[in-house]
């Protein structure tokens, strides 16, 4: 029935491992068996036909009707409405109890889950299930929707079981030289041995209880053999106590055939690693250890113009970077070694093709899992590096989602010639800039270069000619900014002219305070609401306004910029930056205890009785929440005095103002942390009546219910912590959960949506060619091309 | 291909007229700036460019993308968020299991919620509003009464009532004895001044108690299923916001202005208001969702969804039960959930799989019909290439004297190109690439 040793010859039909597809072949059986996954078919149609004459329990006119219609469904292929007229039509042919056609009555039939029929007290075999089922007429059978050319009804009542070749259950030799059967081949044969037994006990004429407790054992292995998973059917079990994998399981989620190796399948010629950031390689461009490319390859052609360089690689051989095989123009693949480089050389031609290694410049997708959005596959030009591991710009590590704490992501190599093409046109990293999302920057500056752009703009920041000279040098500029301006005898450049450096010519834009005119930043100081990735709209203009080539151009620049600042400017912050003044820090002891007292008001009025309920609230519920509202309204003036106290030269400030971090944490670290809230709620659940022992029952104070008055800065008390910690593990437990019901409805949404896609005439059409919308969005705009979603109207400054 | 034609391909698809929006926001920019005529016309045709520019391409797969960026924001979305609209009122399910339900189409929500408008003069001051909130509020008759005792002697319930609770909520003694006669058939019901007697035919104290009990729950007035009500004012106006929902109800109350109001169950409005407005209500609650979770998603995908849910006229879940159940292809359907019985079935019925879905086509590795896999590209080849060598005999009676190729299968005119023999059987019928000639 195959081979699936090396070596060996099928007996079958003489070929090799490689060349004989395997053979089926059958096990006649002693008794016939219903087919587990076809009984209740079997137990709708026994019941919809009658068992003496095979007619339709329906009267002719009325079959014709439904005869129509599942014809019409079937003419507009809608096979949805087919299941559903199907479903229909035996629920009502159950009811019948009388022939029209020979006037018998027709006894219930009861169905014992999963294969065993009585009518009444007697039980109904499967030979006679058989017989009747042979007497329904195929017009009959259409009526109900089954198609007879497809699947005659006897046909679900087996007297012959297939048996697949051994290439679909090889058996594997084990070290110890033993072979080990697949579950399958066990299932046959225990199918074989329960035939075996039951022929020979018919042929003696054995007692008639053997015979079919026999022939339900041969009905258990066979309802196993399909699916061992049916319900009231204990799963048939391996020496192990292991449940046998048979054909249902096969097949059956997430690592089934359906959606493990059909749905989504293995590749070749690609790598995967530990990624980390490199900020001196261009933001289209991934860094490929050594190591990668020497095993990666690209398929390439030889014409009259490459063939020199093609060459190369064949006489590099197994050295990067090299050739590993050519194929000649008779499709034959050629290994290049010592002996036969020379041969390969001289024949070399156009139209063979060199399976060289990658070098740099060539194209690649690069991939982090999950991968949640189409940014999540980006391709990326290969730059071939030192060490052993994968390097990407941190400027894109905003649409892979990525971090550099051990993440690793994938590489793959696109073989022919459109596939590179599609890849460098549709994919690369320029053309995914903006989000088919919402229409704005995914790729953008980010921690030290922003702190840098931040430090560089300010307004009255000046640098004299050593420092612009740097800066405009280390970020590929020659050339120093026209404008000068004297401080004593020097000449200093101001921070905003060297930016200007880097800016399109022409370019005019305004976005909050900061203005540029005539590709001039005239004032304003660059932070993430600029340059930064998911909101930076200056990149955002210039990539619509511009093009994406030259968007990616200026955030490479604006990298390189940044850190030359910084190197030259460096910043740190220190354990002082957190200090406020004892006049703040008293101040702020102030705000918070008269927060305290009010809650104490309000406790007192509720248990006077005096509270005035919320509509639709107890009394209770609304105490909670006023004193929720009363202690998170402490926060905003007390980071109003944070953000007083703070000085131009306290770096976490700093980091507020470029948009690196938020005042909130500044504030909870220096001043205090506030209240913790679960649910919307104070925390309330624990012992009775309190949430520590340390606390009386009934204490309802602020203290006792996660408010917490130290920062981050000075620490908090044991209490305080545990509240603080609570509240983590309430939002971690949060995201636990939340993944994968977000992947689950992802993936329906997926399903659902993915034949949708729009014509050529306008139209978005679902893979049946059902029109869905008559224009994409109403008017036709591709997000990831537009403007937030819209046509903007600048003016002027809009025409390139 | 001809020039005419190509322009006619492009306009076919490409549309030149400025979006509403945009006409008026170019009106209101010249305003702005006191553009002249002829600036302004210079406008509108930069802005045609750039509006042509932004079109999409045909083969986009907005279907995918659009799954893509509602998919995406969920991992980052907070899961408990029972909101409170406005100071401290009602809590309603948001975050990503609202967002689910939506798409589950859940037949009732979480937490049903109406937003009630009143016609002008009635949402002016509190009290009118206070007064119409009160008659739509459900009140049951256990809330009503101010006492039902239940008498063991005589087997016979007697509900008393307050006159002042009654006008409160504008009923009647007389309502309530009709309603309960009515409803309560096998008893005898009489009525006295303030208190209605309900005695028992044939007596059965278990019968009576559980009488008593139901009794209490029965609905006497205002909108079955509304537990809450509170009025809000917002901008000047009163409006009524319900814990609970009955659309229908509520629409009949002659002070409720039925343009505006609103409920958030999806088959109430799909059934009283129709479908435009079910699909409606499924974009507003996504992304009520999405703004208040503070995710920017462009309202097109929002749109696609509810547009693909609701365009069979009933809506459909986003489930195998849905939308998944209705396609055409056997193996799309088993490739989602429940392979066998999607397969079983098929082959009962003679299912043919006719591949013009994604899923199938990669399953069997051939190009899908989306993207750059949609284009048959018609190559015109001149000069030695052009001899119509090793393309199958059918292909190459269709272009005899010029050959096309179709890139659209990229393998294929590499292996014209070199020259090599390439006997590999494709499934041509089953992709049903054209190859178009010529003449």
């Amino acid at each position: 029935m195959g081979v699936i040793d090396p070596g060996l010859r099928c007996k079958t039909c003489g070929g090799r491992m490689r060349s004989c597809p395997g053979h089926f072949g059958y096990i006649q059986l002693a008794k016939p068996v219903v087919h587990i996954m076809y009984a209740n078919l079997i137990y709708d149609l026994i019941r919809s036909f009658c068992f003496n004459c095979g007619r339709i329990l329906m009267a002719p006119e009325k079959a014709e009707t439904w005869k129509a219609k599942i014809d019409q469904a079937r003419k507009e292929n809608n096979v949805d409405t087919l299941h559903i007229i199907q479903k229909s039509i035996f629920s009502l042919l159950k009811k019948n109890h009388k022939c029209h056609y020979c006037g018998s009555n027709i006894p219930e039939l009861v169905i014992e889950k999963p294969t065993t029929f009585h009518e009444g007290e007697r039980r109904i075999w499967p030979g006679e299930l058989r017989e009747r089922l042979e007497k329904i007429p195929d017009e009959d059978l259409q009526v109900v929707g089954i198609d007879p050319q497809c699947a005659r009804p006897e046909w679900h009542i087996l007297t012959m079981l297939l048996v697949p070749p051994i290439t679909t259950r090889p058996s594997i030799t084990l070290v110890t030289g033993e072979r080990s059967e697949d579950d399958l081949t066990h299932k046959l044969s225990d199918i074989v041995r329960v035939n075996q037994r039951l022929m020979e006990n018919i042929a003696a004429g054995a007692p008639e209880i053997i015979v079919e407790d026999l022939w339900d054992l041969l009905q258990y292995h066979l309802t196993t053999y399909f699916d061992n998973s049916v319900a009231q059917v204990p799963p048939a079990r391996h020496k192990t106590n292991r449940p046998l994998k048979t054909l249902a399981q096969r097949l059956k989620g997430k690592e089934g055939r359906i959606r493990y190796n059909l749905a989504g399948k293995r590749v070749n010629f690609c790598a995967r690693s530990v990624i980390t950031p490199d900020s001196f390689m261009s933001v289209d461009e991934v860094g490929v250890p050594t190591a990668i490319a020497k095993e990666l390859t690209i398929p390439e052609r030889v014409t009259e113009w490459n063939i020199g360089a093609l060459k190369e690689f064949i006489k590099n051989g197994n050295i990067y970077p090299g050739a590993g095989y050519v194929i000649t123009l008779e499709s034959k693949r050629k290994k290049i070694t010592e002996d036969t480089k020379e041969q390969v050389l001289a024949e070399l031609a156009p139209g063979w093709i060199v399976e060289r290694n990658i070098i740099n410049g060539d194209i690649a997708l690069f991939n982090r899992q999950p991968s949640l959005h189409r940014m999540s596959l980006m391709a990326h030009k290969i730059k071939v590096l030192p060490s052993k591991t994968l390097r990407i710009h941190p400027a894109v590590i905003v649409p892979y989602n990525a971090d550099f704490d051990g993440d690793e992501m994938n590489l793959h190599i696109p073989q022919t010639e459109e596939a590179i093409a599609e890849a460098e046109h549709l994919m690369l990293l320029d053309t995914q800039i903006v989000t088919p999302r919402y229409g704005l920057s995914v790729v953008g500056e980010r921690e030290d270069v922003l702190v840098g752009l931040y430090n560089l703009t300010k307004d009255g920041a000046v640098f004299d000619k050593e420092d612009a000279s740097e800066f405009l040098l280390a970020s590929g500029i020659q050339q120093l900014p026209e404008r000068s301006a004297k401080k004593g005898d020097k000449e200093v450049y101001s921070g905003k002219d060297i930016f200007s450096m880097f800016l399109p010519k022409g370019l005019n834009y305004t976005h909050e305070d900061m203005k540029i005119e005539d590709g001039r930043l005239a004032s304003g100081t660059i932070t993430k609401t600029h340059v930064g990735a998911e909101e930076g709209m200056l990149i955002h203009y210039i990539f619509t306004s511009c093009s994406p080539k030259i968007a990616t151009n200026f955030m490479n620049q604006l990298n390189l910029l940044g850190l030359a600042v910084v190197r030259r400017y460096p910043y740190t912050m220190s354990m002082s930056d957190l200090d406020l003044s004892a006049k703040a820090t008293e101040k702020i002891k102030e705000i918070i205890t008269d927060g305290i007292k009010e809650t104490r008001k309000i406790i007192n009025q509720y248990k006077e009785g005096k509270i005035l309920p919320i509509p639709g609230k107890t009394e209770k519920e609304t105490r909670e929440a006023m004193i929720l509202s009363t202690l998170n309204k402490l926060r905003r003036p007390i980071g109003e005095i944070v953000e007083r106290e703070a000085k131009e030269d306290n770096n976490i400030v700093l980091l507020t103002k470029v948009g690196q971090a938020g005042m909130l944490n500044l504030s909870q670290t220096s001043a205090f942390v506030g209240q913790q809230a679960l649910r919307g709620k104070r925390i309330h659940k624990g012992y009775d009546k309190r949430v520590l022992p340390h606390f009386t029952k009934g204490d309802v104070s602020p203290k006792a219910r996660g408010f917490i008055t130290h920062g981050y800065g000075e620490g908090m008390d044991p209490i305080e912590m545990f509240f603080n910690s609570i509240v983590g593990r309430d939002s971690a437990m949060d995201t636990a959960m939340r993944t994968p019901k977000s992947g689950y409805m992802q993936r329906r949404l997926i399903n659902a949506l993915q034949d949708l896609r729009v014509n050529y005439d306008g139209t978005v059409r679902d893979s049946g060619h059902k029109i869905v919308q008559f224009t994409y969005g109403d008017d036709n705009i591709d997000v990831s091309k537009s403007d937030e979603g819209e046509v903007k109207v600048y003016g002027k400054g809009k025409s390139k | 291909m001809a020039k005419e034609n190509q322009s006619d391909l492009e306009n076919d698809w490409l549309k030149t007229e400025l979006p509403e929006k945009t006409l008026s926001d170019i009106e209101r920019f010249a305003k702005e700036h006191k553009l002249t005529s002829a600036q302004k016309e210079k406008l509108i045709t930069d802005t045609k460019v750039k509006y042509e520019e932004m079109q999409i391409t045909p083969g986009e797969s907005v279907g995918i993308i659009a799954a893509q960026s509602l998919g995406e924001p969920g991992t980052q979305m907070t899961m408990r968020t029972h909101h409170f609209i406005g100071i401290a009122e009602l809590n309603v399910t948001l975050g990503l299991p609202r967002i689910i339900e939506v798409l589950d189409l859940r037949k009732e929500p979480k937490t049903p919620f109406m937003m009630i408008y009143l016609k002008s003069p009635h949402g002016k001051t509190r009290e009118s509003a206070d007064k119409i909130a009160n008659r739509i509020k459900q009140v049951s008759l256990g809330e009503l009464a101010k006492e039902i005792s239940l008498s063991m002697s005589e087997f016979s319930l007697s509900i008393s009532f307050d006159k002042q609770e009654l006008s409160m909520h504008s009923v009647s003694m007389e309502e309530i004895y009709e309603s309960l006669q009515k409803s309560q058939k096998e008893f005898k019901v009489t009525k006295r001044a303030d208190t209605i007697n309900i005695e028992q035919k044939v007596r059965d104290i278990k019968k009576l108690y559980r009488l008593k009990e139901r009794i209490k729950e029965s609905v006497i007035s205002g909108a079955k299923g509304i537990t809450h009500v509170l009025v809000v004012e917002r901008d000047g106006e009163h409006t009524i916001q319900t814990f609970g929902s009955n659309l229908k109800s509520v629409m009949q109350i002659d002070e409720v202005d039925e343009t505006r109001t609103i409920t958030n169950n999806i088959y109430e409005v799909a059934d009283i208001l129709g479908i435009e407005a079910a699909r409606h209500v499924i974009i507003s609650e996504i992304e009520k969702v999405l703004t208040e979770q503070g995710m920017p998603v462009d309202s097109r995908h929002v749109h696609l969804i509810g547009d693909l849910m609701c365009q069979t006229g009933t809506p459909e879940s986003i489930t195998r039960h849905g939308i998944t159940s209705q396609k055409s292809s056997v193996l799309a359907r088993a490739s989602f959930e429940i392979p066998l019985k999607h397969l079983v079935d098929a082959a009962i019925i003679g299912e043919v799989d006719k591949l013009t879905s994604v899923v199938e086509n990669i399953m069997i590795n051939q190009p899908i019909f989306v993207g750059t896999g949609l284009p048959d590209l018609v190559v015109k080849m001149k000069g030695e290439k052009a001899k119509p060598a090793k393309l199958k005999p059918s292909e190459a009676q269709q272009s005899p004297a010029k050959q096309d190729v179709s890139l659209g299968k990229s393998k294929e005119v590499k292996e014209a190109q070199s020259e090599q023999s390439s006997d590999a059987p494709r499934a041509k019928g089953a992709s049903e690439l054209k190859i178009e000639s010529e003449q």
